[in-house]
């Protein structure tokens, strides 16, 4: 029998991955380049990371992007906590299609319906967009995803546990806190750092809810390369690949950490 | 076997049941409780008491682990009172009764140490942080655990976390202990050596408990009192040779050990005696029922004799038969018998000696015989 893949096998996974990873090695690569030119190799340099320090509005635009990304994740990942309870112990019934409808639909809404919704109802309750209009569309937009990671966690955890709690002198409550809540952490912090590299990487959501003064930071990269592609874009998605790949191999970690527990 | 030496643990003398200035621990008045069109117990009057270990016992389904947790306060009843002392405690929640309960998968926090299980409880109870240590110690001593209150419960065996179970629903010093299926994940060494710890443990703090088992041979073992369910309802309350021996009905019979049941119709009866004409033969025994009645004799096939030669003489009834199976349990060998074709009973024979040469193999004629006073005769 032969041993390794065959010439086609092999030709398909470099090729696709090629596919897939190559824009970004380029990007990466070129953001260490020296030149102003973006297709033209000119040396290796860090002068783009030097002078993105320079650059205020892609600055604020960070730090936007940050705070709109921490604030709607907790606030997803909260409320994501609560609907995973009511969804899992809530019993069966009509008011619980009702619910997992509610919370699902968003999953399969269009992105540019939901923003174009919540900018309709933003203009409609008067309210002026800008931050705070950001946040919330973020949090609504990722509460489908926090919802059914901690869902799925909660449904495996051993309800005997929280009774076994509940039988040596916890209220419910306290019962949830002390045992429920440890166990299923993981999950919950895998489902804050699914919904803020969402919140980080979404553009039309923002684009329809924010207003001046909030710009995220694929706003900004967007209406830069609409008026010309500069290396510092190059180096700031360099720093945006790094930021969202951390969070997501930190999420893997933390899950990998809890399944490793032995089953026996 | 390690074990056997705490047989003595038998308590006969133990009965508080049968005094009546003895107040119950635990009463169930009349306890039911339905799910849906379902009514998982019916009717409950039970009397558990200070120092007892009581078995509810019953295949699955038949709603001993319901009335398990009525007691411990996940379920509260439908109709009746559950009283622990004097006080009706069917509204409490399960934190605030002073009942704790052993989990059948033992329900051990995975995210805590052993050490930090089983003081647990003793948080809750505000413990002063000093005697928290100490008390744990005497916990794992108890359940022989010594040093391993720092590992994890997925760093230890089935039997360990076991113990560790039991442990942290002692260590709160509850006034009643409620084990559901304790011994269900362990084999069947561990399980017998397992038994007598904790009926050791049980005396030694003079503990209430109340096991909830499928299993007829761990009540038999364990408990003072057995409690026999089907469907929801309590069949028979006693010890467990009134249990085995003088049964309630042919349920409680065939549910705990083997028996050979005659049908028939009472033919003379008096005297404490009855006779019953059954399609096996006519047969003597040792109870009461009226003439004409229909009845039953059961008869645990340790208590049927087995001959090579026909009996002779003597009031035992007798039955000749065929061979057609054996079971050889190496202290017993149980016979298949049959009597008539499509009739087989069952007798068991201690092997006394040492079997070189089988005396008795299939195919044998033999002839069984038991005594009146061997067979319990059932109405019901």
């Amino acid at each position: 029998m032969r041993r390794g893949p065959s010439a086609f096998n092999l030709a398909s996974i470099v090729l696709g991955l090629a596919f897939l990873y190559a824009p970004i090695v380029i990007l990466v690569a070129y953001s260490f380049n020296a030149s102003r030119l973006v297709t033209v190799w000119g040396g290796f340099s860090t002068r783009w990371y030097v002078a993105l320090l320079h650059d205020r509005q892609m600055l604020d635009a960070v730090w936007v992007t940050l705070r709109v990304g921490i604030l709607s994740a907790t606030a997803a990942t909260l409320v994501g906590l609560l609907a995973a309870v009511a969804l899992v112990r809530g019993g069966t019934g009509p008011r619980r299609t009702a619910l997992a409808g509610g919370v699902y639909a968003t999953l399969v809404m269009p992105e540019v319906i939901l923003g174009l919704s919540l900018l309709l109802l933003f203009v409609a309750a008067g309210l002026p967009r800008g931050f705070w209009t950001v946040t919330a569309s973020h949090a609504t937009l990722t509460l489908a995803y926090t919802t059914v990671a901690i869902q799925a966690r909660l449904a495996s955890f051993d309800r005997s546990l929280e009774e076994a709690a509940q039988d040596l002198g916890c209220p419910p409550w306290k019962a949830f806190a002390l045992v429920t809540l440890p166990v299923i952490a993981p999950a919950v912090a895998a489902a804050w750092m699914l919904a803020f590299t969402l919140s980080l990487d979404d553009l039309v959501i923002a684009s329809f809810t924010s207003g001046p003064g909030a710009t995220t930071l694929p706003m900004r990269l967007y209406s830069q390369v609409r008026l010309g592609v500069d290396p510092k874009i190059n180096a700031v998605s360099t720093l945006l690949i790094g930021l969202v790949a951390t969070g997501v191999i930190a999420a893997y970690l933390i899950q990998q950490r809890r399944a490793r527990v032995p089953a026996e | 076997m390690s074990g056997r030496p705490q047989l003595g643990a038998v308590r006969e003398a133990f009965a508080p049941w049968e005094d009546p200035a003895v107040r119950p621990l635990v009463r169930f008045e009349g306890v039911g409780k339905s799910f849906g069109d379902t009514a998982a117990v019916r009717g409950v009057d039970l009397s558990i008491y200070e120092g007892e270990f009581f078995a509810l016992l019953g295949p699955s389904g038949c709603g001993k682990t319901t009335l398990m947790r009525l007691l411990a306060g996940f379920e509260t009843p439908d109709a009746g009172r559950v009283l622990l002392g004097d006080r009706d405690i069917g509204a409490d929640p399960p934190h605030r009764r002073p009942v704790h309960m052993m989990f059948q998968a033992y329900a051990l926090f995975p995210h805590l140490t052993v050490a930090q299980n089983i003081a647990f409880g003793l948080k809750r109870q505000g413990v002063p942080r000093a005697e928290i240590g100490p008390r744990v110690e005497e916990m794992l001593s108890l359940v022989k655990l010594e040093g391993l209150g720092r590992r994890r419960p997925d760093q230890l065996s089935g039997g360990q976390r076991q113990r560790v179970a039991l442990a942290r629903a002692l260590a709160p010093r509850p006034r009643i202990l409620l084990l559901d299926e304790p011994m269900a994940a362990l084999d069947r060494k561990l399980r017998e050596e397992t038994q007598f710890e904790l009926m050791a443990i049980q005396q030694r703090l003079n503990l209430t408990f109340m096991i909830v088992t499928h299993d007829q041979d761990e009540a038999m073992v364990v408990a003072d009192r057995i409690a026999v369910m089907r469907a929801g309802e309590i069949v028979q309350v006693g010890r467990p040779t009134e249990v085995y021996e003088a049964p309630a009905d042919r349920y409680v019979a065939g549910f705990i050990g083997d028996v050979n049941l005659f049908e028939g119709r009472v033919t003379a009866a008096g005297g404490g005696r009855v006779r019953l004409a059954s399609d096996d033969g006519a047969f003597d025994a040792e109870g009461e029922a009226a003439v004409g009645d229909k009845a039953w004799l059961a008869v645990r096939p340790e208590k049927i004799a087995v001959h090579t030669e026909p009996p002779v003489g003597g009031d035992g009834n007798v039955i000749a038969g065929r061979i057609v199976d054996y079971g050889y349990l190496g202290d017993w060998t149980t016979y298949v018998v049959e009597a008539s074709p499509g009739r087989t009973l069952r007798a068991a024979r201690a092997n006394a000696t040492r079997l070189v040469d089988r005396p008795l193999g299939v195919g044998d004629p033999v002839w069984l015989t038991f005594a009146p006073s061997s067979a319990v005769v059932l109405t019901t």
